[in-house]
């Protein structure tokens, strides 16, 4: 376990590095001069070289890279070109936002995906298995930012239950735990698990039904184990894996939530990236998709190592 | 999304002289897999002659004319923002979303199945290089991914289909990899091998055919992720540009519509929808078709 632990640790140190390599190169393979959008049209020669050298795009790509690295492992992601502002500081400020919409969702697609999963599977090939089934192809086919609208469509501007973007009263971007900013989290929350929901019920029927196939539980049938306690090791079973699709959901929706920010104008680093693209801020964009998919790189680390662990049979 | 189908798409190698016989049988007998196939054929063919069947043309509209609902007089679909038929826009739509949907991929299908089975085939320090790049592709979530590279490239049509395809090479090279991974150490292989066969001819005759269809049937699930991409791409504003009709766009155009015709807003979403799912149906019944254990 402990071995390969850190075997898995040490070959994501490659991967953390191409990571931001691909980040890095970002900014290379957009079209036109990287300063473009912060020098004023009849910038001078001698002003357009100053800026060059002040932001080290005068040297070799290599030496870019390593300046580049440097500063963003001491936590330094350079500066907005549109706001002036750290581009650390504003995707921390956004990143919060982001993480609680993806965990809710999560754990709602999860709820949801393990109910579906475990009908279907326990029941296959029955009706319940088609309907549940049914939620699972929903959820991996719908188009969520469409989704998104027809819940706002019908909950908002049809029956006016709940509100239809912003996190919370007056366009704060602040969220507290009350009942107002409860419900800013409904409809994108909800709209945000059909993914999970769908991938982990597909997941958890194709193992409980594997899991139900097995020897051994024929064994607890014969032995007189009432369906409850069979059903307990049908779950004690199927756990860590659907455990480690859940955390590796989570990461994609971390990355992913870009559209249904922009639906749901949710103050988070989707609505960044938006804005980045936009205004052409490619130190804000380089910084804020370097942040998502490190979280992404290290959610896959955790939930590996935290999967051997629940699961003495993965020696890999 | 990619990861979890990857096992249950190594299929057992026993194939005799009649199998693609067998899977177009069953898959024939299968009632949903072919109700979605129907779905995409009949929206191809409409794709290929909007131009006959579109009742109005799709880029002109008369302002005082705009936002008719649905089943209002000469517009079957009611009208967008700007007063253009929408049954014709979704129409001509299909050919641009079908376009940016299936191309990337096609594309990653080519060059990630290349990849794959060069990587593993040859095995050693190659295999190691060429995976651990793919590794890093991988190691971004789909959509980050997609948003990125087209993002920092710029809005486009070309420009999208190119990050698609960056984006659907790494998981279907991988599946290449490890089905040809597994596939090389087998007997059938050796025994080519021993009889003087060169590493192009082994490929070619007895890797390919192997390969290739497990790597299909993945891909068509892929073109399921891939529609609701491209279309989230112009919906961002990354994709295709306006007037042009594409679903995604026109669904971002009539966003700010919604309530004023809420149901004529929604109608561009629905047809992502459906594709997105049929295609979705589609490769489960091609993947049970196939499978030989079933």
């Amino acid at each position: 376990m402990l071995g390969y632990s850190l075997r898995r640790i040490i070959y994501t140190i490659p991967v953390l590095l191409g990571v931001s390599l691909v980040c890095f190169a970002l900014v290379h393979i957009s079209p036109g001069d990287p300063l473009i959008s912060i020098l004023p049209a009849d910038a001078s020669v001698e002003l357009q070289d100053r800026l060059r050298v002040l932001y080290g795009f005068d040297r070799s790509y290599p030496e870019q890279f390593l300046l580049w690295l440097g500063r963003a492992l001491q936590g330094d992601l350079g500066t907005s070109i549109a706001t002036g502002r750290p581009v650390t500081a504003e995707v921390i400020n956004a990143v919060g936002n982001t993480l609680l919409l993806a965990a809710v969702a999560t754990f709602v697609g999860f709820v949801l995906g393990c109910f579906f999963g475990f009908v279907a599977g326990y029941f296959s090939n029955s009706p319940m298995d088609k309907a549940a089934s049914a939620a699972a192809v929903f959820g991996v086919s719908v188009p969520h930012y469409w989704l998104g609208m027809v819940l706002v469509i019908i909950f908002s501007a049809q029956l006016g239950w709940l509100p239809a973007s912003g996190a919370g009263p007056g366009g704060s971007s602040q969220w507290k735990l009350d009942a107002e900013h409860i419900s800013y989290l409904i409809l994108p929350a909800l709209t945000m698990s059909v993914i999970p929901m769908g991938i982990i019920a597909r997941t958890v029927r194709a193992l409980v039904a594997e899991i139900l196939a097995q020897e051994f539980v024929i064994g607890l049938r014969a032995r007189g184990l009432s369906e409850f306690g069979v059903f307990l090791h049908v779950v004690k079973n199927a756990a860590p894996t659907a455990l480690a699709v859940m955390g590796v959901q989570l990461g994609y929706l971390l990355g992913g939530s870009i559209l249904i920010e922009t639906v749901f104008s949710w103050p988070g680093t989707g609505m960044l990236l938006n804005s980045a693209i936009f205004q052409r801020d490619l130190p804000l964009l380089q910084g804020t998709i370097l942040v998502l998919a490190l979280f992404f790189v290290v959610l896959n680390l955790l939930v590996d190592i935290m999967q051997s662990a629940l699961d003495p049979r993965i020696k890999r | 999304m990619a990861d979890q189908t990857l096992d249950t798409l190594i299929l057992a190698p026993a194939r005799s002289a009649g199998y693609w016989q067998n899977v177009g049988a069953r898959l024939l007998r299968d009632k949903t897999a072919m109700a979605a196939g129907s779905v995409l054929l009949l929206l191809t063919l409409a794709a290929i002659f909007a131009p006959i069947i579109a009742p109005m043309d799709p880029l002109e509209g008369r302002l005082i004319n705009r936002l008719q609902p649905i089943g209002s007089d000469g517009h079957l679909l009611g009208t967008d923002e700007l007063g253009r038929d929408m049954l014709s826009r979704l129409i001509w739509g299909a050919r641009l979303s079908l376009l940016m949907g299936v191309t990337p991929v096609v594309m990653a299908f080519i060059l990630g199945s290349a990849i794959g089975i060069i990587a593993g085939y040859a095995g050693g320090w190659t295999n190691t290089l060429i995976m651990r790049t793919v590794d890093v592709f991988y190691a971004f979530p789909s959509v980050l991914l997609a948003v990125a590279l087209s993002g920092a490239l710029g809005a486009g049509l070309g420009n999208a289909l190119l990050s698609l395809t960056v984006v659907f090479i790494p998981p279907i090279a991988r599946v290449a990899e490890s089905v040809t991974t597994r596939l090389r150490s087998s007997d059938f292989i050796e025994a080519a091998r021993a009889s003087g066969a060169g590493a192009l001819t082994i490929v070619r005759v007895h890797v390919l055919g192997n390969v290739l269809g497990p790597i299909f049937v993945y891909a068509t699930s892929l073109i399921a992720v891939s529609m609701i991409l491209a279309s989230g791409l112009s919906f961002l504003g990354l994709g295709v540009r306006p007037p042009n009709p594409e679903w995604g766009l026109m669904l971002n155009t009539l966003r700010t519509a919604i309530y004023v015709q809420p149901w004529v807003a929604a109608l561009p979403g629905l047809m992502i929808f459906m594709v997105s799912i049929s295609f979705n149906m589609l490769s489960d019944g091609l993947r049970s078709a196939m499978e030989v254990r079933q």
